[in-house]
């Protein structure tokens, strides 16, 4: 039916109004307008989604709104795309499917939002109400699915709760310990007639999220900081999630305090800086782990002491008091004793620290880190008769400047992009951390691009994890997303066979992987695709990619066994580190 | 840390599904509940729920916290050790003939002020009320005559004198 169709059948007062209003109002409103026009008061510009029998009324009105709907291949590249929109621009990702199979397919990134606290939206349809409950096709119970992986999930009865709920869900997702909240909408809901009700101060008895520290405990945080002659701090999503790269600069500074990264943390703090450690953990450099084993005080900041940061619990920073701030109090305490844990946002806590602590002086503590730094983390200048992965994200690094949004999948690449793409810049560096998703990183690449339009967006992949989401290839070419897929080729899922080569005797038990030709793969898809086997071609290759005005796939196959140095064996302390050639 | 046992008082928000969450959480994050006890509040639109976990004080710490980021979850109190009320009520059918049942009702009303509910020719139902080591004990004492069912409510708890310790967020939360 065409609009005009529409408008003829429409009510008589439609026909005293302006013609261009007189259409919109003719069309009785329904909760599939409802919630477009919740959507669009929240300020959505974009929606990842995939149509399907529960959401047809969705997306039958969608046309009318001025939201751009990204139809993607498979839901979890939805998802994905969303959180990556999320990631790169600090707004709300939204991503929409229909019932079951859809919705189940949401599981993965949902679970990756929450994991790494991000404001997700997702929303999904559901079969009628009238047949909730009895296994209808395409029924699923996706609230009861995503309960423990979402900040929080609503089931809408009404069309009359469209609103307040697409309101309550953006201020859920997007405040606090930010994180991914999914809106399950039967579909007689979307076909009742119905209004969108107006925006309401939200009354949320059970959530009211802390921002400012409590003085007092800023206050015993700064006479630690002072007792300290080797302070460490440790920074995390939470600096950039709360836009405090600023705040934690300036305490640094004034303390003379190095700063060691979480993965997630990269971006928070500039790597070139004198104080900066770089990354921390499994994978973090050696005199990142031995400043933090060496510290007598540790201020953990927007991180939560994860098992990849710590290692062996007790024997993590066995010398240190540490201070806590995060804005989840439930974190506090969780993983390592605090001497004084800090409810709060991390620009705001790190600013009254600062502003309380006057300046410091650590010279004797600096110098020290700087003699561990001396040694050269990885020798790169190794002779390798293969091309070495290290190389590649160097000279990627140099060639975009650090400019680039660089998402990643899971595993080694991801390493050795967190180790030598130096990111400098908050909500470049877009990584699967807490769940460590495999096919993150090109579905995360495409929601990037659309979000920040015009920048070059580097997916870096490995041959595995690639092979998991490829299908977003597609949408990718079709959005015309200057996305660059770098694939970095070993033919093993690496990052396992690593472990099976150190923890159990070189035992390559299904890592040995087989691919497609990407080269053709990538042609196939319609993007401009090229293979590097060799040094000497790395800088072209970049260089080639950059100048596309669109989508482009480089695969660069690397050596084999090439390992990711150092190590910290799980469940293993910093004493533990492996530092190269096993 | 020593594991004992601790008693929460926890009021949510009665929405559909509440229970669901949080059970959930407790399930998800290994946490043991040896009872748990769901009603309406003094407040319209607030239910009460009271746990009777095990663990460490960490773990209990814990389970606080975690409850706290439920979004229904308004006030969570650990009442155990203070000067609080505990009762739990027990139904239970134990094996009765002309020989035992006066060993039995002797035991049941003089010691735990049980009482008879129901008679049949082979059992007795009684009702007991009071704290969990109480029903403990009744158990203990008519288990050899042969139990045949039991049914628990599971304890609930208030604490003693004027003080409410958990209202005034609630009541403002309604209000």
């Amino acid at each position: 039916m065409t609009a005009t169709a529409k408008a003829a059948s429409a009510p008589p007062i439609a026909e005293a109004e302006p013609a261009a209003k007189a259409e919109a109002s003719a069309k009785p409103n329904i909760g599939a307008r409802v919630l477009c026009q919740a959507l669009e008061r929240e300020g959505v510009e974009v929606i990842f989604g995939y149509p399907g029998g529960a959401v047809i009324p969705l997306y039958d009105v969608l046309p009318e709104f001025g939201i751009n709907h990204v139809l993607v291949r498979h839901e979890q590249g939805a998802g994905h795309a969303a959180d990556g929109y999320a990631r790169a621009t600090g707004r709300v990702g939204v991503c929409l499917a229909t019932s079951g199979p859809g919705a189940t397919n949401l599981v993965t990134p949902i679970a990756t939002a929450m994991l790494d606290s991000i404001p997700l939206v997702a929303i999904t349809g559901q079969v009628p109400q009238a047949v909730i409950g009895s296994d209808a096709f395409q029924e699923i119970d996706i609230t009861g699915i995503t309960l423990p992986i979402t900040k929080h999930n609503f089931l809408v009865r009404r069309v009359e709760d469209i609103g307040p709920t697409v309101q309550k869900a953006f201020h859920l997702a997007s405040t606090g310990r930010p994180g991914p909240v999914l809106i399950d909408i039967p579909k007689d809901v979307l076909l009742a007639k119905g209004e969108l009700a107006p925006l309401r101060p939200i009354e949320l008895a059970g959530y009211k999220p802390t921002y400012t520290p409590h003085r007092r405990q800023i206050k015993l945080a700064a006479q630690e900081l002072r007792n300290a002659r080797r302070p460490v701090i440790l920074a995390g999503h939470g600096i950039i999630l709360s836009g405090a790269m600023d705040a934690l600069r300036e305490l640094a500074e004034r303390a003379q305090i190095p700063v060691g990264l979480t993965l997630l943390g990269i971006g928070g703090f500039p790597q070139a800086h004198r104080l900066c450690l770089g990354m921390v953990g499994m994978h973090g450099f050696a005199h990142a782990n031995r400043a933090i084993h060496e510290a007598d005080f540790v201020l953990g900041v927007g991180m939560r002491f994860d098992d990849r940061v710590t290692g062996k619990l007790s024997e993590f920073a066995p010398n240190a008091r540490i201070v806590h701030i995060d804005i989840d109090p439930a974190e506090l305490g969780k993983n390592v004793p605090t001497v004084v844990p800090i409810v709060g946002d991390a620009r705001q806590g790190l600013q009254m620290l600062a502003a309380e602590i006057e300046p410091l002086e650590h010279d004797e503590w600096l110098a020290e880190i700087d003699e561990w730094r001396r040694v050269p983390p990885y020798r790169l200048s190794r002779p390798s008769r293969t091309l070495q992965p290290q190389y590649v994200m160097e000279r990627l690094h140099h060639l975009t400047a650090g400019n680039a949004i660089v998402t990643t999948d899971v595993g080694q690449h991801q390493m050795w992009a967190a180790q030598f793409y130096r990111c400098d810049t908050p909500r470049n560096w877009i990584s699967s951390g807490g769940l460590g998703t495999m096919g993150f990183g090109v579905p995360a690449a495409l929601g990037a691009a659309l979000g920040r339009p015009g920048e070059d967006v580097w997916a870096v992949v490995g041959d595995g994890g690639v092979q998991m989401t490829l299908f977003e290839f597609a949408t990718i070419v079709q959005q015309r997303c200057r996305v660059k897929t770098a694939i970095i080729n070993n033919g093993y899922l690496g990052m396992v066979r690593q472990w099976q080569q150190f923890f159990h005797d070189s035992n390559y038990s299904e890592t040995l992987i087989s691919g497609p030709d990407f080269v053709m793969l990538g042609t196939a898809y319609g993007m401009a695709s090229r293979r590097v086997e060799r040094r000497e071609e790395v800088d072209e290759a970049i260089r080639w990619a950059q100048a596309i005005d669109g989508p482009a796939l480089i695969e660069f196959v690397v050596g084999q066994e090439e390992n990711v140095f150092p190590m910290i064996p799980s469940g293993a302390s910093f004493k533990d580190l492996i530092e190269e050639g096993v | 840390m020593p594991t004992r046992s601790h008693t929460l008082v926890v009021q949510v928000e009665d929405h559909p599904g509440v229970l669901n969450r949080v059970m959930s959480l407790f399930r998800q994050r290994g946490f043991n509940v040896d009872s748990v006890a769901v009603g309406h509040a003094e407040a319209p639109g607030i239910s009460r729920m009271t746990f009777v976990i095990s663990g460490d004080d960490k773990i209990v710490e814990q389970v606080t916290k975690q409850l706290y980021k439920l979004l229904e979850v308004i006030k969570v109190n650990d009442v155990t050790g203070e000067n609080t009320i505990q009762r739990e009520l027990a139904l239970i059918k134990v094996n009765a003939n002309d020989r035992t049942r006066a060993d039995i009702m002797r035991i049941a009303t003089d010691i735990f002020r049980a009482r008879f509910v129901d008679a049949s020719p082979d059992s007795l139902t009684l009702e007991v009320t009071g704290p969990s080591d109480k029903i403990e004990s009744l158990l203990t004492m008519i288990r050899p005559y042969g139990i045949k069912e039991v049914a628990r409510t599971g304890l609930v708890a208030m604490t003693r004198g004027g003080g409410t310790g958990t209202l005034s967020i609630v009541r403002d939360a309604v209000a």
